[in-house]
């Protein structure tokens, strides 16, 4: 308790504690925690990114120029089933949700801090199973494992892929649960909830849809291995089972995982853009609800995966309506982002190019979202390219520029040092450019009929595939770069001070790295977190 | 869920300002928790349900093979210890020492009898080759659907029996700890919060029961 008190410098979190790997092993420091999840989606996302490169490599020739049918199939099976579960669900609320929240709000650390260790473990231990999947040669079922492929005919590691997401996804659970009772019951004094940052907004709505949808996801995937290890038809026709009712549980979570990927990356760059304009954010309470309504909508819209899949015309009908009224809160977020840059004097450090990034890239890919959630345009571009092309947008061009612009953001807050901003700039340029030249021939792909998940294809469509391959070249130099400066800032970067972006957040008013108690006193707050010019 | 209650030693862990903010964390990390199991055997009911709509007449016989005998006295065994949980519950807030312990010891009692219980049905099923996987003579008509009611059956059941084994060993470890005199009116968060996933536990089983055992029965 001797360390809290004020005048005397509190070692940081980095130093403070058990010496050593025991240390970061063990430790229950919330901090330490985002950091070794940080290491983790580092490393899925490398993985993830080889598959994808081996992908791009094939489709450069018509005929397949690198891997067998079967391989292909596994190639993109991994690439999804790494990128959505083990890197790109995690990656914004585990870590920099964890190092942020309880700094955000004003706590020594989140409500069940042993548990939130824990989470972290299940994490691992879930991505060795799917390591061992793919060392023992894979799976083929795509990473939406549609019965009665993945039941009855896939003769792959299935069961083992399987296990692997069931035990990540309590990991999300769990991590869900300690930001929600975080968020309710460990604020400062006077941090009343329309004082929250929105990123604190964005993790708690996030959190909401990791606790109801992921126990569906897990639920459902226990009925395939089972399936597959009894030999029963729950969802295998030739047994009796029903697929769509599968298709309907998967979606069910699938849906609104799409939005906890997304959540986060809007709560990102509503600190990000604030602070890069120095204005407050327009409509703070608009934010904050539209978020909330994300998450309540993004419950009801599942059945537009299933279109053409066989569910009854009105379903179809009322999915359709129903996913148009979920893009109405995220445009209602664009708008107020765009409002909120209004004639403002923009500053374009490397954070700000990011939030940037994410708003057009996001837009396009919500704006194509509105094109599938039509029916008769969605009977055409179903199942071909086009798909591919939107949900990248968002998860690639809007997610993944999120949490890079926020690893920038608070990076000096992180680990004490600046990064070297020139060469950050011209990596977030580079990547908006790979980005693009990467995923927009594919919505032209799409458009023109190329069906998705195949390792072939008709010699017409191989320009617009060879301008998709250069772009994922340039994109995975541009994703190389931030590894190099930031690992060199480590060493050799200037020390940050407590606040090098003169932002308002409680988590600027602590030293960097922050001490490993965070507050020296416990903060009492009197203002909202947007303290710029109207 | 260890974890979820799990600052069962001090009396208040670091991380909060006082006991009072530590109890409402407690709780409300349990009804999440809750909320959370609502949604896993949710799916499960709506397997069930759907299974049910398809095939009425399979999954009506399939209900007729389980042991109503045996199935009704483990209801009742388990409504029973749920009462029994929230007397310990009650005890410790009147500040008494004396009863707790048994009381604790009484609720995991009650949940390992009724395993033994379960134990017994699902030993009577294999013998008369009704596991599918297992041991399993197709029978009924379609020959496959009364796979689908017994292959739902074992999940559900299991899975509740796993939550039941669970909630025997935390109410044991409680035990032991009331029996020390660890809980007193100010620090009673690990007997509410364990009593409250007992109750989850037994509201589930209410709905197993008449799903499993009744239904099929009715006409
Ligand atoms: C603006 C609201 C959105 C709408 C109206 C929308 C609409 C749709 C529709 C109709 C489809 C199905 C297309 C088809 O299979 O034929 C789809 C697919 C998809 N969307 Fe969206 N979407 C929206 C936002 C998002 C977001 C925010 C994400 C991710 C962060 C996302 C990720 C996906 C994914 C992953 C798929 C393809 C799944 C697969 O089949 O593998 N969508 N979207
Ligand atoms: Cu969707």
């Amino acid at each position: 308790m001797s360390s809290t008190d004020p005048g005397i410098a509190a070692p940081s979190y980095l130093t403070a504690g058990e010496p050593g790997l025991a240390g970061w092993l063990l430790t229950h420091d919330h901090k330490r925690i985002g950091i070794l999840y940080a290491v983790g989606i580092t490393f899925f996302f490398l993985l993830g990114g080889i598959a994808a490169a081996m992908i791009r490599i094939n489709l450069i020739e018509p005929q397949g120029a690198l891997m067998s049918a079967e391989t292909y199939n596994k190639a993109f099976t991994f690439h999804g089933v790494v990128m959505v579960w083990f890197f790109l669900i995690p990656s914004i609320p585990a870590t920099l949700g964890n190092f942020l929240l309880p700094l955000m709000i004003g706590a020594r650390d989140v409500a069940f801090p042993r548990l939130n260790l824990f989470s972290w473990y299940l994490y691992v231990g879930g991505g060795l199973f799917t390591i061992g999947a793919l060392l023992l040669g894979g799976v083929d079922t795509g990473w939406t494992f549609y019965t009665p492929f993945s039941t009855l005919f896939s003769n792959s590691h299935v069961v083992l892929a399987v296990v692997g997401v069931f035990v990540v996804g309590f990991s999300s659970i769990l991590t869900g649960l300690n930001f929600i009772v975080t968020v309710h019951t460990m604020r400062a004094t006077g941090m009343h909830w329309f004082r929250l940052p929105l990123f604190v907004w964005a993790m708690y709505a996030t959190s909401l849809v990791m606790v109801l949808a992921t126990p569906v996801l897990a639920m459902t995937l226990s009925l395939i291995a089972l399936e597959r290890l009894l030999g029963v038809g729950i969802f295998d026709p030739a047994l009796g089972g029903d697929p769509l009712l599968f298709q309907h549980f998967f979606w069910f979570y699938s849906h609104p995982a799409v939005y906890i990927m997304v959540l986060p990356a809007m709560g990102v760059v509503s600190e990000l853009i604030t602070c890069g304009v120095r204005r407050q954010i327009f409509g703070y309470r608009f934010m904050a609800w539209s978020m909330l309504a994300i998450a309540v909508i993004g419950f009801m819209v599942w059945g537009h995966h299933m279109f053409v899949a066989g569910q009854s015309m009105y379903a179809g009908i009322v999915f359709s309506i129903l996913s148009f009224v979920v893009a109405v809160p995220s445009a209602i977020k664009v708008f107020n982002w765009v409002a909120t840059l209004y004639k403002g004097t923009i500053d374009f450090h490397a954070p700000m190019l990011y939030a940037l990034g994410f708003i057009g890239l996001f837009m396009l890919g919500g704006l194509t979202g509105l094109f599938l959630a039509a029916t008769a345009l969605d009977v055409n571009l179903t199942d071909t390219y086009f798909v591919v092309a939107h949900f990248h947008y968002i998860m690639v061009g809007g997610a993944v520029m999120a949490y890079l612009g926020g690893i920038h953001f608070w990076w000096p807050k992180i680990t004490g040092r600046l990064y070297p901003e020139g060469p950050a700039r011209f990596a977030a340029i580079l990547m908006f450019f790979g980005f693009n030249l990467t995923f927009f021939p594919q919505y032209l792909l799409g458009y023109f009929g190329m069906p998705r998940r195949y390792h072939a294809y008709p010699e017409p469509f191989q320009w617009l595939n060879v301008l998709s391959s250069a772009g994922a070249s340039i994109l995975a130099l541009a994703y190389v770069m931030p590894l190099c400066y930031l690992g060199w800032s480590l060493v050799r970067g200037r020390a940050a001070g407590p606040n090098p972006w003169r932002a308002t957040g409680l988590e600027w008013t602590v030293p960097s790295p922050p001490p490993k108690e965070n507050f020296a006193l416990p903060p009492v707050v009197s203002e909202g977190p947007y303290r710029y010019r109207p | 869920m260890t974890q979820a209650s799990a600052p069962l030693l001090a009396a208040r862990a670091s991380q909060f300002d006082d006991t009072e903010q530590q109890r409402g964390a407690s709780a409300l990390g349990m009804w999440v928790f809750i909320a959370t199991e609502v949604l896993f055997f949710g799916v499960l009911f709506a397997g069930y349900t759907i299974g049910r709509l398809r095939f009425p007449e399979a999954f009506a016989a399939g209900g007729r093979r389980t042991d109503l005998l045996l199935g009704s006295i483990e209801t009742g065994i388990l409504l029973s210890s749920s009462c029994l949980a929230a007397l310990a519950v009650r005890d410790v807030q009147l500040g008494g020492r004396r009863s707790s312990p048994w009381l604790l010891l009484g609720t995991a009692a009650l949940g390992a009898a009724f395993l033994v219980m379960h134990g017994f049905e699902y030993h009577s099923e294999y013998e008369e080759a009704l596991i599918p996987g297992l041991r399993y003579h197709p029978s009924g008509d379609p020959p496959h659907a009364m796979a689908i009611f017994f292959c739902l059956y074992y999940f559900i059941t299991g899975f509740h029996s796993l939550h039941v084994a669970i909630g025997v060993a935390l109410l044991s470890r409680l035990a032991v700890k009331a029996w020390q005199g660890a809980f007193s009116p100010d620090y009673i968060a690990p007997v509410e919060v364990t009593a409250l996933y007992w109750h989850l536990v037994d509201i589930v089983w209410i709905f197993v029961y008449p799903a499993v055992y009744l239904v099929g029965r009715s006409s």
